[in-house]
């Protein structure tokens, strides 16, 4: 390095110090904070034994939970006792109480056809023997004995399992199981059954056109009751995906949601002004009621709701107080804040024309912070959409508990994710209708 | 102009004026009441909706109201004491209500960890992590995500829509899918928190780096920079302050989320609360609460010295933001 570099070097060092001669904490705090981070993240990891969860996790479940939420599963049996080939289909199934599927067919030799997709992955048996075809390769296995017993080449795709009946396995269509004296099959269908009519209903069973026609235009299945009225009673009161009770369930939550933060923001617009300590100059007061915002937020959603759901009994009543208690807090300690941040001087404007303490607020402060105030209450409105749904779950009412205990029982996945897309549907609406409102008022205020 | 005094034509325009503008005050006038009807209705419409489908209803449960003080007021108010430190009390009859000392974490010897500040612990770590994913997430997409830093239109709708999915994707399924799966726990109730603070956290982020200062950027690109480095250099120095301010606000919001979620999971202080609360023990749901309130409380005025420090009196006014 030359002595002119290096007299450059110096001289910049001497101009910008601050750049060279950094403090401690300016030049090492960013590494030691990420180094702190990873550090407790290593601990968090042996904490909570992430290790030894995700290991012994189901994680085949997951595959059959998601297939579950847009998929369904038939089980029947064909029993061999007697010397005929029974089926057996299991009671309150999606279909029906007396099935006659399309995909299992009585042949006119005597035996029985039951087709997973099409002729070449089916299985055709009779009271002796079973012929399990899969990919148009057919394995025959001979029925009555102890166990159930290949005869001839044994496919590679028919093994015996644990308990020495042979399974065929077709992936997300299903499997057979051939047992000694019976056959069993799972056979799982894309769709949601019965969406509209659960098999108590006269409507159950028809296609689309047919129930269409009916309901329009056909003779009153029960005598003094319009078809369509029967249609959507039926629909309303579907046992099995119950749509009118998830409906009430979820205008529930958003009438908690709804009413919470309405009036909390109505209880917390007066006392924002209380507290602000630009408008009103009582610092005793103003102190108090700030503690009282941080009261009510710090005590939390989920401590009110426990608390009114003793009170009120469960139900939206009592979501609707915890929201609202929760809410005054936060909204109050935001208008406070925002309150705090105006320019004075349409204030000073307002007071020199004579004007009372009321006009002033109306026409000097009200004017800048309505907008940011009322932008501020819808977002805060979403985000209580959101959480209403949780707090239902603790006993509040609403869609949340709903969703828990369809979880909780973990076989009706597919009621879960038809809530959940109503769920996620009234979220989208309720995003999009604030953020409208919001753009406009914010517009409005520029 | 010679003369101010109105010429007809001037007169009819000022009329012209005057009267639009009582248009449009009436037009006005007439939204709001329009509007304020509309919110009433609302208001009042739920207020029945609420009442009718509750299982008791507001005015015969009024009088009501404050019976719990009844079972939560103790009979010794020291028991307070005893149960959030896990001391014998002499109430002590071998039921659930007064078994103070059973639960303790024995740390070494006889030093122990009270059951209430373990399981707050519990808590605060799932908060902690999961605000911590979210972090990393967040900081991960967002660059992609934001208009003026993403590589390509082809990575950043999709992953828009996917964040966008995880903010919206109620907590709870998220939360009950993990709990059949690797059975319920703290892992299930921090995926479930920290996907959906991915997806918020990103919103915020990417929104800080649209409105960044894009100069630094072109410094960058004018003397070659690939896209890391422009983002290293020219874009996060910028935002880093303003993320670590949603980072804290969100910690806020975590905290509470990890208290319901263990409530309706079973993790952490929530699910003791709530059993507490259910079961009417009046001493155990006091130091509860107060445990509870206290640590919220120090969270929170914590997260806002941090934030105030790191980007200002700004911070407070983004304060409802932070959904």
């Amino acid at each position: 390095m030359t002595d002119a570099t290096l007299s450059a070097a110096a001289s910049y060092e001497e101009r910008y110090p601050q750049v060279f001669r950094q403090p401690f904490w300016q030049r090492f705090g960013p590494a030691i904070t990420v180094i702190g981070l990873a550090l407790y993240l290593v601990y968090a990891f042996v904490f909570f034994d992430v290790g030894t969860v995700i290991r012994s996790g189901h994680w085949e479940r997951a595959g059959l939970f998601l297939s579950d939420w847009i998929s369904w599963n038939a089980t029947v049996e064909f029993r061999t006792a007697g010397g005929t080939v029974t089926p057996r289909y299991p009671k309150f199934s999606p279909l029906g109480d007396d099935p006659h599927p399309d995909w299992v067919t009585a042949n006119a030799d005597g035996t029985t056809t039951i087709e997973m997709v099409g002729k070449d992955n089916s299985v055709t048996m009779s009271a002796t023997d079973a012929y399990v075809t899969k990919a148009g390769e057919t394995g025959h296995v001979k029925l009555g004995g102890d166990t159930p017993v290949i005869v001839g080449n044994a496919p590679a795709w028919l093994a015996p399992n644990d308990d020495g009946d042979l399974v065929a396995d077709f992936g997300f269509t299903g499997q057979i199981l051939v047992e000694n004296d019976r056959v069993k099959i799972n056979k799982r269908f894309l769709g949601w059954p019965n969406f509209f009519f659960d098999t108590d209903s006269p409507f159950f069973g028809k296609s689309a056109g047919e129930d269409i026609s009916l309901i329009a235009a056909g003779p009153d299945l029960v005598a003094g009751e319009p078809n369509w009225r029967l249609a959507f009673d039926n629909f309303w009161n579907n046992a099995e995906w119950q749509h009118g009770d998830i409906i009430v369930k979820l205008l529930q939550t958003l009438v908690m949601a709804f009413l919470g933060t309405l009036l909390g923001a109505l209880v917390a617009f007066p006392l924002g002004f209380l507290a602000a300590r630009n408008i009103t100059r009582n610092s005793a007061l103003n102190w108090t009621l700030k503690r009282l915002f941080d009261f009510l937020r710090s005590v939390d959603m989920l401590i009110w709701a426990l608390f009114f759901t003793r009170a009120f009994g469960p139900g939206p009543l009592a979501g609707s107080a915890a929201v609202f208690l929760t809410e005054a807090g936060t909204l109050g300690k935001i208008y406070s804040e925002g309150l705090e941040n105006i320019d004075d001087k349409p204030r000073e404007g307002i007071a020199s024309t004579g004007a009372g303490e009321v006009l002033v607020q109306r026409y000097g402060v009200i004017p800048q912070v309505l907008p940011i105030m009322l932008s501020q209450t819808l977002y805060q409105w979403e985000s209580n959409t959101r959480g209403a749904t949780i707090i239902g779950a603790v006993g509040a009412g609403g869609i949340g508990l709903k969703l828990w205990e369809a979880m909780r029982t973990n076989d009706n996945w597919a009621n879960v994710f038809y809530m959940v897309l109503l769920v996620l549907a009234v979220v989208f609406i309720f995003d999009s209708i604030s953020n409208a409102l919001r753009s406009r008022l914010i517009g409005r205020q520029n | 102009m010679t003369s101010l005094s109105a010429s007809p034509q001037q007169s009819s325009s000022a009329d012209q004026v005057l009267r639009e503008w009582q248009r449009l005050a009436m037009q006005r006038r007439l939204y709001s009441v329009l509007g304020v009807l509309l919110v009433l209705a609302g208001l009042v419409g739920s207020m029945w909706f609420a009442d009718e489908n509750n299982a008791g209803h507001f005015v015969e449960r009024l009088p009501h109201l404050f019976d719990f003080l009844s079972w939560l007021i103790p009979s010794d108010w020291n028991d307070v004491w005893r149960a959030l430190f896990d001391i014998a009390s002499p109430q002590d009859n071998g039921t659930e209500q007064f078994n103070f000392p059973l639960g303790r974490v024995y740390l070494w010897a006889d030093f122990y960890l009270p059951e209430y500040f373990y399981l707050m612990l519990v808590t605060i770590n799932v908060a902690l992590v999961s605000t911590i994913v979210g972090f990393i997430g967040g900081l991960g997409f967002c660059f992609i995500v934001a208009r003026n830093y993403s590589p390509s239109n082809w990575l950043r709708i999709p992953i828009k829509r996917v964040m966008e999915l995880f903010r919206a994707f109620p907590e709870i399924v998220i939360a009950g899918m993990f709990a059949a799966i690797i059975s319920i726990g703290p892992v299930a109730a921090i995926i479930a928190i920290g996907i959906h603070c991915i997806g918020a956290l990103t919103k915020l982020f990417y929104e800080v780096v649209e409105n960044a200062d894009m100069r630094p950027d072109e410094g960058l690109k004018a003397v070659g920079a690939n896209w890391f480095e422009r983002v290293r250099f020219g874009g996060l120095p910028q935002v880093l302050p303003d993320f670590l301010s949603y980072a804290l606000l969100r910690l806020e919001i975590n905290v509470r989320a990890s208290t319901i979620i263990g409530a309706v999971g079973a993790v952490g202080i929530g699910q003791e609360l709530k059993l507490s609360i259910s079961r009417g023990f009046g001493a155990k749901t006091l130091a509860l609460v107060l445990l509870l309130f206290v640590t919220i409380f120090i969270v929170d005025q914590f997260s806002a010295w941090l934030r105030r420090r790191l980007v200002g009196e700004q911070a407070f006014l983004k304060q409802g933001l932070g959904t």
